[in-house]
């Protein structure tokens, strides 16, 4: 099959797999019997234009922007990184424990590069352990990083149960951080600048994240260590030859991988919420698959997802106060077409598409 | 005596109660996986599943008419994944993931529009569900010393689901071990490339594999809404689909080793819930927590070759390209 | 249907007309005739490329043609599927075989024909058909063993037991010998002709002139995708078909650069190496290359030529003995990863470009710094220079005459001879004092393999010490100083190129010693 050209397979492809998507989604809408158009106008109102909508979208936009970051790193070493939710809860316990540890000793400004280093840390560790497995023994790394995230879920639950739970309370959480253990929330920062902002969840982790995405960026196509990562993905064999230690390069790639989604704790942990709950990874993980698909594995790509992603929960909240019979739970139902989509059926268009450019490129010469 | 005895016995009726679903799925994920095609979206057809049949047993007053809306509905899901993985060629660990997802969009979305119960289903009366078989003689064996405990604790008194789910190992062990269509389908997961170059068709062997495997994922569903629960309630299939592969992996996708597992993971489960709250000698509170995470543990362990090989099927997840 | 097929009595076996068959740019059949007499062993030969595979392949319903008609026994058929084909009679022995490892030979031969719903029946029934078979062929195999622990050339006797399971009457064979020792090369022949004489029609694909000569009635050749001629096998010669495959007169003796030896390059000593299953793929193998001089290693693939450039270029890592490089000794306790044998002056052509010289998905500017990216040409700062590194493979397009000479295409879309001309250069540039090279032109067009063996006479000259591993003897006749022949990971023997002949050289790669030859 004779490759596309680039602005079909950049662009014209995953934006038919997305229409297709959003075509099925207003499909089932019109089914329950509401207008597709209404919803869909619901949606981009409550993402991007009531008071503060904004803010909200960018809050959700972060964590998928880390989760879709940790999967895209692990891709490039073809690796199947669907551990993305244990380890974010993992850098949740781990930012936590360094809050909880600390935050009556130590300033902000060294007690939360501390936490982001716990977050990235913990969440590494619970990323290595399943890159370790795959890389010294074989074991499937889909396998097991499903299973990490069953584990790091009743840890949390026993942990938060037990000796973190808040004293004098039956809620699974820790208590409050104190106050200079937060990241602060762009509104304030903001306000101190003097501009107006209304207050939204939109806090620093925003701008960690975008750090990040460069970061990956420069990580991955610029540096001698991204040159070898991503010919470890495309080649085992040949990456052997070029004398690349690919079992370090899964162990590694799975550990940078790890700490990006462990950093999504930032955002829900020491930035919106303030202290460790459970559950607080809500499907951020895996959806972080979907983010990074459709971003193709690129952070530009991936800024997109995220943002679309971000605005569609954002928006996708609206929904609940707007109608009777359809709720937020539309935009898993969507986030599943996605995924279908834009991963499992990534393909279903090329044949035809190929097709109609040979065909159009046939007449052209005619 | 008879009271550990009969103590034991209630562990073992709980184990294959709630094998059950582990028992359907996995051996769901065994037809698949001895295809090459995985399967991670046995929670989804399994979730997806058992609303279909709380919501159609709900709407029309007859579990079976549900069951067969969730045998359809499970079926449409997995060959939606034959059609992406087969088809397509797409990776077959992203379909299983969108289907898990679509699942659980899609049955709060549907529940919500058809019932606004905030995606529930309304419970089910008597008549809608399976209700448990009393088999024959139970009563009266039941006095008779030993067995008859074992009779009418053990072996009678399930729904219909949980004898499908132990009929399905030994009718799966048949098709796999004993049919022309089962050595195919192992060939096919070991060297496609053999399948086709005898003339068979891969594609529609896999097909075939895959729709078994949506069969058997929608019984387990119809096991969690109508037979076990009384309805529907979002998220119900909890994570029994996952462990369902962790059974089929720690079984060595073998029928029987699997079956074993299912009952072992049941096990467990139902272990950890008498202990709940239960202090134990020299430990405190029981661990019921960790109880809860052995499965997942032990298949971490028994994945990494710690004790025995899992060796998976050849051409596991390798999509079959045909050069045209 | 025309009628003067039937003239002679008995219509053709196959009859091709008018195939072709394009993949993408490629051509790979151009309006290609055959027509094979029943009954008879018809040898297709043509170089590696030259389109045989993708004709039976064709034939086989693998692939469907293009254009072009298909008769089978007088009757034109469609051949869309291989059950198509197995329902016309025909059967094919692939040159990868397609068997299940896991499964017994009687599982195997079962497979596709196993006689109904249950497999009890059918067992039984194929127990009975294999005994009959291995009677009436000599084609003797355990039924009840296991695929995965057979030999080759027993695995071999599967395929051929499986097409005639299934009641084959014309049996294509796809380069069968390429894995077999030569005695069992014979005894594959000995079967075919005890075919023959059961009236099954043998399509023989080989790119070996000794085996045409030895086993078939007819042969047609093939090359760059056509078919050029057909012969009686008796009335015509080596020569005549070699001069036919390759379209032009060959040079047996390429203009070959005397220089003398220098000093001891690469010793190694006592190399024994085992796979992860513990199966010993080199024995106690020796060698010396030195400065100046291509060491030609000769030997029926698989025999482990490509353990050794592993173990040689630092990809496995020494297990027993010890390789020596001026004053470094490698061995189990001192190891050398391949950044440090490159850094050492080791350059490495591996066998098989596509999964280990090249990252095909790889634009060609990244590919050409593929095992140096840590060296100067990726810039000097932490970043990679992407400026650099384009204008380093530009330099090496330019000297290489890579086509197209575009820095940023991504490797898969060149044409093989130009992908091993990337590799080459990459290697050769690094001015290496030891050049390892595995099947250098390998599925590469002939202008190509003209140039590489220049380059690699250059490199020789130069005083580079090369090591040249190739299962073509013609290559290794025609570069090597000294022949070093390997079988079953033994060293069998080591010859000047002036007393080696192909008939000694065979005898070594049958693992018959010096002297043990009656």
């Amino acid at each position: 099959m004779t490759p596309l050209p680039r602005w079909v397979e950049l662009g014209l492809l995953p934006l038919a797999n997305i229409a297709l998507a959003f075509l099925v989604a207003g499909a089932v809408v019109a089914l329950i019997g509401e207008s597709p158009a209404e919803a869909m106008a619901v949606m981009l109102k409550g993402a991007f234009v009531y008071d503060g909508a904004l803010g909200y979208t960018l809050y959700y936009t972060t964590n998928f922007l880390f989760t879709g970051l940790a999967v895209s790193v692990a891709f490039h070493a073809m690796l199947f990184n669907i551990g993305g939710e244990g380890q974010a809860a993992m850098g949740g316990l781990g930012a936590a424990l360094v809050c909880l540890a600390l935050d009556a000793v130590l300033p902000g400004l060294i007690l939360i590069p501390l936490a982001i280093m716990g977050a990235a840390a913990f969440g590494a560790a619970w990323a290595v352990v399943p890159g370790w497995l795959q890389a010294r023994r074989g074991s499937h790394i889909v396998i097991t990083t499903i299973m990490f995230n069953f584990i790091a879920a009743g840890v949390l639950v026993s942990l938060l149960s037990g000796p973190l739970m808040r004293a004098g309370q039956s809620s699974p959480q820790t208590r409050d951080f104190a106050e200079g253990a937060r990241l602060p929330f762009l509104h304030d920062i903001a306000r101190g600048l003097g501009f107006p902002a209304t207050q939204t969840p939109l806090n620093l982790s925003f701008v960690i994240a975008l750090v990040a995405a460069f970061g990956v960026w420069v990580l991955i196509w610029r540096t001698r260590w991204g040159y070898a990562l991503r010919a470890v993905g495309h080649s085992e064999g040949a990456a052997r030859y070029a004398g690349i230690a690919v079992p370090r390069m899964v162990i590694v790639a799975m550990a940078v991988s790890g700490a990006l989604a462990g950093c999504m704790a930032l955002n829900e942990i020491i930035g919106a919420q303030g202290r460790l709950v459970l559950n607080f990874t809500s499907g951020y993980g895996f959806t972080g698959i979907a983010v990074a698909l459709m971003g193709r594995n690129h952070p530009v790509g991936i800024f997109f997802a995220a943002l679309l992603f971000g605005a569609l929960y954002q928006g996708g909240a609206e929904l609940d106060f707007e109608f009777q019979t359809i709720t937020r739970e539309m935009v898993v139902l969507i986030q599943g077409l996605i995924i279908l989509f834009s991963g499992a059926l990534a393909l279903m268009f090329v044949p035809a598409l190929s097709r109609v450019l040979r065909a159009g490129a046939g007449s052209g010469a005619a | 005596m008879t009271e550990v005895w009969i103590d034991l016995l209630r562990i073992l009726d709980g184990s294959l109660r709630l094998g059950t679903p582990l028992i359907l799925c996995a051996m769901a994920g065994l037809v698949s996986e001895r295809a090459g095609v995985i399967d991670i979206g046995l929670e989804g057809k399994m979730l997806a599943a058992a609303f279909a049949a709380a919501a159609v047993a709900s709407l029309t007053g007859s579990p079976w008419a549900g069951m067969a809306a969730a045998l359809g509905v499970a079926a449409a899901l997995a060959l939606l994944h034959g059609f992406a993985c087969i088809t397509h060629r797409g990776e077959q660990i992203i379909s299983g993931v969108a289907i898990n997802i679509l699942a659980a969009g899609g049955t709060v979305v549907a529940g919500i529009a058809l019932f606004r119960q905030g995606g529930q289903t309304p419970p089910l009366m008597a008549g809608e569900r399976f209700r448990p078989i009393r088999l024959p003689g139970a009563e009266t064996l039941g006095d008779v010393p030993a067995i008859g405990p074992l009779y009418a604790e053990l072996i009678s008194g399930h729904t219909l689901p949980v004898y499908l789910a132990v009929l399905s190992v030994p009718l799966i062990a048949w098709l796999l071990g004993r049919t022309t269509f089962g050595l195919r389908l192992r060939a096919t997961g070991e060297m496609p490339l053999a399948v086709d170059s005898a003339g068979l068709s891969v594609a529609f062997i896999r097909y075939r594999a895959v729709l078994i495997a949506g069969l058997l994922c929608g019984l387990a569903g119809v096991f969690l809404s109508t037979a076990h629960g009384a309805g529907f309630v979002r998220e119900m299939s909890a994570g029994k689909g996952f462990i369902a592969l962790a059974a089929m992996i720690f079984g060595k996708w073998r029928p029987w080793p699997v079956f074993g597992a299912c009952l072992l993971f049941g096990f467990l489960e139902t272990g950890a819930a008498r202990l709940q709250g239960v202090t134990l000698p020299l430990i405190g509170p029981a661990p019921v927590e960790l109880i809860l995470l052995l499965p997942y543990i032990a298949t971490v362990v028994l994945l990494a070759g710690f004790f025995g090989r899992a060796v998976p099927p050849r051409a596991l997840g390798v999509p079959y390209r045909k050069e045209r | 249907m025309t009628p003067e097929d039937c003239a002679g009595g008995v219509p053709p076996a196959v009859r091709l007309t008018g195939i072709s068959k394009r993949f993408g740019a490629v051509q790979a059949n151009r309006d290609v005739a055959l027509e094979v007499a029943a009954g008879t062993i018809h040898g297709i030969i043509g170089e590696n490329g030259a389109g045989k595979s993708t004709l039976v392949s064709i034939l086989y319903g693998f692939y469907e043609a293009d254009e072009g008609r298909i008769e089978i026994a007088g009757r034109e058929v469609a051949i869309r599927s291989s059950a198509d084909a197995i329902g016309h009679g025909i059967g094919m022995v692939h040159q990868h075989f397609m068997l299940v490892p896991t499964f017994t030979v009687l599982e195997n031969v079962m497979l596709g024909a196993e006689g109904g719903a249950l497999l009890a029946k059918g067992r039984a029934a194929t127990r009975a058909e294999l005994i009959r078979l291995s009677a009436t062929y000599g084609l003797e195999v355990d039924p009840d063993a296991k695929v995965g622990d057979l030999a080759v050339g027993l695995q071999q006797r599967v395929e051929i037991l499986k097409a005639l399971r299934r009641g084959a009457k014309i049996l294509i064979l796809d380069e069968p010998t390429g894995v077999l020792t030569p005695d069992e090369t014979d005894r594959l022949f000995g079967i075919l002709r005890g075919l023959r004489r059961e009236g099954v029609t043998v399509l023989l694909i080989t790119h070996k002139l000794r085996e045409i000569m030895a086993v078939t009635d007819r042969v047609s050749v093939m090359r760059r995708g056509e078919m050029v001629a057909h012969r009686e096998t008796a009335a015509t010669t080596r020569e005549d078909l070699a001069e036919l495959m390759v379209g032009r007169k060959v040079l047996l003796e390429v203009s070959r650069v005397e220089t003398v030896p220098g000093a001891v390059a690469l010793r190694a000593e006592g190399l024994t190496w085992r796979d992860a299953r513990g199966v010993a793929r080199l024995k106690d193998v020796s060698l010396e290359v030195r400065a100046g001089e291509i060491l030609g290693l000769a030997g029926v693939s698989g025999n482990g030529q490509s353990e050794l450039l592993d173990v040689l270029s630092g990809i496995a890592g020494v297990q027993e003995g010890r390789i020596v490089i001026g004053p470094r000794a490698i061995d189990r306790a001192h190891p050398a990863e391949p950044a440090e044998m490159r850094a050492m002056g080791v350059a490495h052509v591996p066998e098989d470009r596509h999964r280990r010289g090249l990252v095909l998905p790889f634009e060609a500017q990244e590919n050409a710094v593929l095992g140096y990216h840590h060296g100067p040409a990726t810039g000097t700062g932490r970043l990679l220079d992407l400026r650099a590194l384009g204008a380093h493979c530009a330099e090496l397009m330019r000297r290489f005459d890579v086509r197209p000479a575009n820095p940023r295409l991504r490797s898969s879309g060149f044409s093989g001879g130009n992908q091993q001309k990337l590799v080459l250069a990459r290697e050769i540039e690094q001015a290496p004092r030891i050049l390892l090279v595995g099947q250098p032109t390998r599925g590469v067009d002939i202008g190509a393999i003209e140039f590489i063996h220049t380059r690699l006479l250059e490199m020789k000259k130069a005083g580079a010490a090369i090591l040249l591993v190739s299962v073509e003897l013609d290559e290794i006749m025609a570069l090597s100083d000294r022949i070093a022949v390997m079988n079953a990971g033994r060293i069998e023997g080591t010859l000047d190129r002036a007393e080696a002949t192909p008939h000694r050289l065979s005898l070594l790669m049958a693992g018959v010693r010096e002297g043990e030859a009656a």
